[in-house]
């Protein structure tokens, strides 16, 4: 009893602390800032803002199937905003998640297709396993290239998307396309599927499996060696190097996490989601990954609350776009209009400033 | 004899079409880098342009006003970026990721409410094509110099202008002192601040003209997301051609030959092995130049005064 209690009023602590801290603030009001300027935008496009967010507020939390897409949609955005975030505390932009998932995915179809008559218990992490090694061999890719040839990571990791996309595309074509129009892989086997944690829906055991991925992380980057040396070459990289941190290595290293961790996304939408590999199956999760880890502040948990708002923007989205005209692209102005904001405190001090002095004024 | 020149001038003619979005989205991003700021977000300022220029073109029913909505299309989104690296100091990628989104964005919702039509836009006048005479009948020669947009001359004067204004005036050495140590450039009375704001300007508007020649420059129409990474593109071909005008024309045209050819070889090889080359060309092109030009020095950092 005794135990509860003083849990609860841990996680009370800890919740006020979330909600008074100044990130979160920056974040929450850079949100609604965002939501009031691109009501703006529809407005003078001719559309009612009011039902937009009213659909799309429907669409992502309307009932239990709804709330279950919403996860589901969040799971692939959990993990690439981690890696994006990861790779951004050590220094590195990686703009290569969407190449990094589509690499990840196509390892995740091949080892789920091909290892048949394995139990799921084995069949399953080695499905994982073989997407986050490739993921994160293709980031490593760029890291290798950056830190021995010193070529520009963001233009590197921007050409590998394109590369990971055709490359993938080519192994589906040539290699293990399944009969039919479409061009997709036969279905991994049964063993590989995993398992959905409401019927019908995109939420499956691979939401829990981002979320303890994120604690991870953030334990990893608080609480070991590694994390904070990681940190230590994004906050200083002078000053780390003459600390002893083997910048060249650590650099590596960071990249191959953040690849292998986009690799798990795509993992798990080939294994939870369609239970094949199909030709441009991302809609973009990679690069949302990038906008996800700017709301989240590079912080792990930030990630894993921003990822699950963008997710509920998707699929809030989706349904915006059956109900009204607007099209479901809408949603990239708002995570537009949510980065500006939130990478530009700026803006929110300078409207504090305004307000403060407009007081005086009236006093 | 005649045929291999046939030959050769179509593949150039090709490759011309294919470098002229991709050499306005490079010298966009030379000028702007040239000062200071790292723009990725040439790629949005191309896509609103693209839709700048048709969205004048439908309004007016002239392509040239169509131009001059692209230029200011392009310069608005530029705004965007100057003002939020320059005076809030925001980060340059994020800003510059921030601005794709939101040109992709409402070029999308603004495409839907003024044509219903989530794909493309309704047809429009387009700049169409010049032919000079006599010289248009020169085999090689005539398909290099005719037969293409207006859009294409004007990124020829563009060039050759921001060559001139960069190394050979004072303006452009101030513009060069500011991206390369903003600090010394300030101790000596220079404005940094007033300098990067003309290169970010100056970068929108020849962005937004690279977008208007995939719009309006031939088919004269809009569809989504057009610009389809040459923004991205034009980023790589400025490292290549070594933040110079002069790189950035040899850089695309080179981008260009290796696009031109793949249309060739899809007869042999697997469209996506070829469709992947243009990359893999860039990525190795990256590696394999020895003493590359490097970039200017402070590109990517906001200039504070005060932490001078």
């Amino acid at each position: 009893m005794e135990a509860i209690k003083k849990c609860g009023v841990y996680l009370r602590q800890k919740i006020k602390q979330l909600f008074t801290s100044k990130s979160f603030i920056v974040s929450a009001i850079s949100l609604l800032l965002a939501l009031i300027v691109s009501g703006i935008i529809l407005a003078f496009s001719g559309y009612n803002p009011f039902t937009a967010y009213v659909n799309m507020f429907g669409g992502a939390f309307g009932d239990m199937s709804r709330v279950a897409d919403t996860l589901g949609i969040a799971t692939p955005l959990i993990l690439c905003g981690t890696a994006v975030a990861i790779a951004m505390r050590g220094g590195a932009i990686n703009i290569g998640a969407e190449g990094q998932l589509y690499v990840g995915a196509m390892a995740a179809a091949l080892t789920g297709i091909f290892c048949q008559g394995l139990p799921a218990i084995l069949h399953i992490p080695l499905c994982i396993l073989a997407a986050a090694v490739a993921g994160g061999l293709w980031a490593g890719l760029a890291g290798y290239l950056k830190i021995k040839l010193k070529v520009n990571e963001v233009v590197l990791t921007i050409m590998l998307n394109y590369i990971a996309i055709y490359l993938t595309d080519y192994i589906v074509t040539y290699g293990v396309k399944a009969e039919g129009m479409v061009v997709k892989t036969p279905n991994v086997a049964e063993s590989a599927i995993l398992p959905a944690l409401y019927p019908h829906s995109r939420l499956t055991i691979g939401f829990i499996l981002a979320v303890i991925i994120v604690f991870v992380v953030r334990w990893m980057m608080k609480k070991t060696v590694f994390g904070l040396e990681l940190q230590a070459i994004g906050n200083n990289l002078a000053a780390a190097e003459t600390g002893g941190v083997n910048i060249g290595k650590q650099f590596l290293v960071t990249m191959f996490i953040s690849g292998a961790l986009a690799g798990l996304a795509g993992a798990v939408e080939v294994m939870g989601v369609h239970k094949y590999f199909i030709k441009g199956f991302s809609p973009g999760y990679g690069y949302d990954g990038l906008s996800i880890a700017v709301l989240g502040q590079n912080s792990p948990v930030g990630v894993l609350v921003s990822a699950i708002l963008y997710g509920a923007l998707r699929s809030g989205a989706q349904v915006m776009d059956r109900m009204t005209k607007i099209p479901s692209d809408f949603v990239g102005l708002m995570q537009a209009l949510i980065i500006i904001f939130v990478a530009t405190p700026g803006i929110i001090m300078a409207m504090r400033n305004f307000a403060r002095r407009g007081k005086k004024n009236h006093d | 004899m005649t045929e291999f020149l046939a030959g050769l001038g179509t593949l150039l003619s090709g490759a011309i079409r294919i470098a002229i979005p991709i050499c306005f989205g490079a010298l966009a991003c030379t000028i702007c880098e040239r000062g200071g700021i790292v723009n990725i977000g040439v790629e949005g300022m191309m896509l609103a342009g693209s839709f700048g220029g048709v969205l004048g073109s439908y309004l007016t029913g002239s392509a040239w006003v169509g131009l001059l909505f692209a230029i200011l299309a392009g310069v608005l989104f530029a705004a965007i970026h100057a003002v939020l690296t320059i005076k809030y100091k925001t980060g340059h990628i994020i800003s510059g990721l921030g601005i794709n989104l939101l040109a992709s964005g409402l070029t999308t919702v603004l495409l839907v409410s003024l044509w219903d039509n989530r794909g493309k836009s309704d047809a429009v006048a387009s700049l169409g094509t010049i032919n000079i005479p006599v010289l248009k009948d020169i085999p090689v020669l005539g398909d290099i110099l005719s037969g293409h947009s207006p859009l294409f001359y004007i990124l020829i004067v563009i060039g050759v202008v921001m060559w001139i204004v960069l190394y050979k005036t004072v303006f452009g050495l101030r513009v060069r002192v500011v991206g390369e140590n903003p600090q010394t450039a300030d101790s000596v009375g220079i404005n940094v601040t007033a300098i990067q704001y003309i290169c970010v300007l100056a970068c929108g508007a020849i962005a937004g003209l690279g977008g208007a020649y995939l719009s309006i420059g031939d088919i004269g129409l809009f569809s989504r997301d057009m610009v389809a990474g040459r923004g991205y593109i034009a980023m790589a071909v400025t490292i290549f051609g070594g933040w110079n005008p002069i790189g950035a024309f040899g850089g695309s045209l080179l981008f260009g030959v290796a696009q031109s050819i793949q249309f060739r070889l899809q007869e042999v090889a697997p469209v996506q092995i070829i469709q992947m080359l243009p990359y893999i060309l860039t990525i190795l092109v990256l590696i394999l130049v020895k003493n590359r030009p490097k970039g200017p020095a402070a590109a990517g950092k906001s200039f504070d005064r005060e932490a001078g």
